[in-house]
C-alpha cells in the first residue's frame, strides 16, 4: 500500500453518505460478541429467575393445584425482576470505557443505533428467560397446554420491557449507583405488560380465548418499538451532558 | 474545499464557576489549535463544546459559515473526537475495535486498511490480542490508529499523548504536522511541550473566566 501518497493527498470536506445499515449490523455484532465474550452477565438473569422459582414450591406449598394457580403471576414477576436486574449494566461499560460518547458522536441516527443495542439485550436476556420458563413453568405444575401461550408471552412482553427499561438505564447511566431509582424509574411502566402478560396464562389455564391478551402485549410492544428509541437517545445525551 | 469552525461569544459556567467567558476563535483548514490552562480549567468542557457534546453553554457555534445545530450530520461526518476515555473495549481485539469505529462512519472498510493502520501505530503483532491485555499506552494507540483509519478533516483531540512512549509521542507529533499539511486542522488539549510543532495558535484558559488567545 502507498502510504505516503494517501498520506499527501489534500484532505476533502465530506458529505453524510448514510451507511445506517452497516452501522447497525456492525454494532450488533460488537455487543453480540461482548456479552458472549462475558457469559457470567448473560447468565446471572437466568439464574435468578431459575433460583426464585425454585424456591416457592419450598416456602409456599407442594400442592401443585395451588402451585398451578398463582404459577403465571410467579412466573412473570420473576421474569420481569430478572430483566430488571440485567438492565443497569446495558450502558454502563459503554459510558465508562467512552465508547458511548463515540457512538453519540458518530454520524447516523441514534436512535436507531440503541434500538441494535437493546436488541441485543433483549436476545440474550428477554427471549432465554421466555425459552426457559416453560421448564420451571413444570416445576411449579403449570398445564402443558399453556407452554406456548406462557413463551409467547414473555417474548412479547419482555420485548416491551427491554426496551421501557433501556429508556431508565439511559437515564442513570451517569450515577454511581443508579440501580434503586432505575427500578422505581420503570416498575411503574412494567405494570401494563405484567398484568397482560400474566393475564394471557392465566386465561390459557382456564381455557379462555389468550388473543386478546396477546394482541394488547403486541400493541404494548408496537407502542414501545416507535417511542423508546427516542426516549432512549434523548436520556442519553442528558446523561452525557451531565 | 476548505472548512471553518467558528466559536463566536462562547461562555460556560459549570457547577458555579465560571470556566470561560466570551471566548472568540475560529479553526480554518490547515491549522492546529493548543488549548492550554491549568487542572480544572475547562479545556475537557471546551473540546466537549465544540465536538457537540456539551450543549450547556452561551454563545454560537459555526462550522462553514451555518449554526452548528443545523448542520449537525455534516459536522459529524468531518469531525474525528477523541475523548480522556479511549473508548477501547476491553473485550475486543484491536481489530475489533476498529472494525466498529469503521462501520460507525458507515463504511464496513476492509481488515488490511486496519491492519495498515495498527502498523502505522505499532501495534502489529497485538492484532488479535483483547485490549484488555494490552498496557494502557497500548490501548492509546488502538485508539490513536482511528487517525489513520478514517479520513476526517477536523480532529478534537483530548489529552492524545497520555500513556504514550516517546516514541510514539515524536510519531504522534509528526502525525498532527502531516494533517495540517493536508488542510486538516486539530484542536488539541496537552501538557507536552510540542516543540517540534513550532509556533502554535493557542487559547490559554484561566482563573475566573479569563482567557488569552495567542
Amino acid at each position: 500500500m502507498s502510504s505516503s501518497n494517501t498520506l499527501d493527498r489534500p484532505l476533502a470536506i465530506m458529505e453524510p453518505h448514510g451507511g445506517l445499515g452497516v452501522a447497525l449490523i456492525a454494532t450488533l455484532r460488537r455487543d453480540l460478541t461482548l456479552m458472549l465474550r462475558r457469559r457470567s452477565e448473560v447468565m446471572n438473569p437466568l439464574a435468578f429467575f431459575a433460583l426464585v422459582i425454585t424456591l416457592f414450591p419450598l416456602g409456599l406449598s407442594p400442592d401443585p393445584e395451588l402451585l398451578a394457580t398463582v404459577a403465571p403471576g410467579l412466573l412473570w414477576v420473576a421474569a420481569l425482576l430478572a430483566t430488571l436486574l440485567s438492565l443497569d449494566s446495558l450502558f454502563r461499560a459503554d459510558f465508562e470505557d467512552g465508547s458511548l460518547e463515540q457512538l453519540l458522536l458518530a454520524p447516523q441516527p441514534l436512535a436507531a443505533m440503541v434500538l441494535a443495542k437493546v436488541m441485543v439485550h433483549w436476545l440474550l436476556t428477554g427471549l432465554p428467560l421466555a425459552l426457559m420458563a416453560p421448564v420451571l413453568g413444570l416445576m411449579l405444575g403449570l398445564p402443558a397446554g399453556s407452554h406456548l401461550i406462557l413463551m409467547l408471552a414473555l417474548a412479547l412482553g419482555s420485548a416491551s420491557l427491554s426496551l421501557v427499561g433501556a429508556i431508565g438505564a439511559a437515564l442513570t447511566v451517569g450515577l454511581a449507583r443508579g440501580g434503586v431509582l432505575l427500578s422505581l424509574l420503570v416498575l411503574p411502566l412494567y405494570i401494563p405488560v405484567l398484568i397482560f402478560g400474566a393475564g394471557a396464562v392465566q386465561a390459557a389455564l382456564l381455557g379462555d380465548g389468550v388473543a386478546a391478551h396477546l394482541a394488547i402485549l403486541g400493541a404494548l410492544l408496537a407502542l414501545a418499538v416507535m417511542l423508546a428509541p427516542w426516549a432512549i437517545a434523548a436520556a442519553l445525551r442528558i446523561s452525557v451532558n451531565g | 474545499m476548505s472548512f471553518r469552525l467558528q466559536g463566536c461569544q462562547l461562555s460556560c459556567e459549570r457547577d458555579g464557576r465560571e470556566l470561560f467567558r466570551d471566548l472568540d476563535f475560529d479553526v480554518e483548514g490547515g491549522q492546529i489549535l493548543r488549548i492550554e490552562g491549568p487542572n480544572g480549567s475547562g479545556k475537557t468542557s471546551l473540546l466537549k463544546i465544540l465536538s457537540g457534546q456539551l450543549h450547556d453553554f452561551d454563545g454560537e457555534l459555526r462550522w462553514c459559515d451555518q449554526p452548528l445545530a443545523r448542520v449537525r450530520d455534516h459536522y459529524l461526518t468531518n469531525l474525528l473526537y477523541l475523548g480522556h476515555a479511549p473508548g477501547v473495549k476491553a473485550a475486543l481485539t484491536p481489530l475489533e475495535n476498529l472494525a466498529w469505529y469503521q462501520a460507525l462512519a458507515g463504511d464496513a472498510g476492509s481488515e488490511a486498511a486496519r491492519l495498515t493502520a495498527l502498523e502505522r501505530v505499532g501495534l502489529l503483532g497485538f492484532e488479535d490480542v483483547p485490549a484488555a491485555q494490552l498496557s494502557a499506552g497500548q490501548q492509546r494507540r488502538v485508539a490513536l490508529a482511528r487517525l489513520e483509519l478514517t479520513p476526517r478533516p477536523l480532529w478534537v483531540l483530548d489529552e492524545p499523548f497520555t500513556a504514550i512512549d516517546k516514541q510514539g509521542v515524536e510519531a504522534l507529533e509528526q502525525r498532527l504536522l502531516a494533517h495540517a499539511r493536508r488542510g486538516g486542522s486539530v484542536i488539541l488539549t496537552t501538557h507536552h511541550d510540542l516543540t517540534p510543532l513550532g509556533e502554535l495558535r493557542r487559547i490559554r484558559l484561566g482563573e475566573g473566566g479569563r482567557h488569552v488567545i495567542q
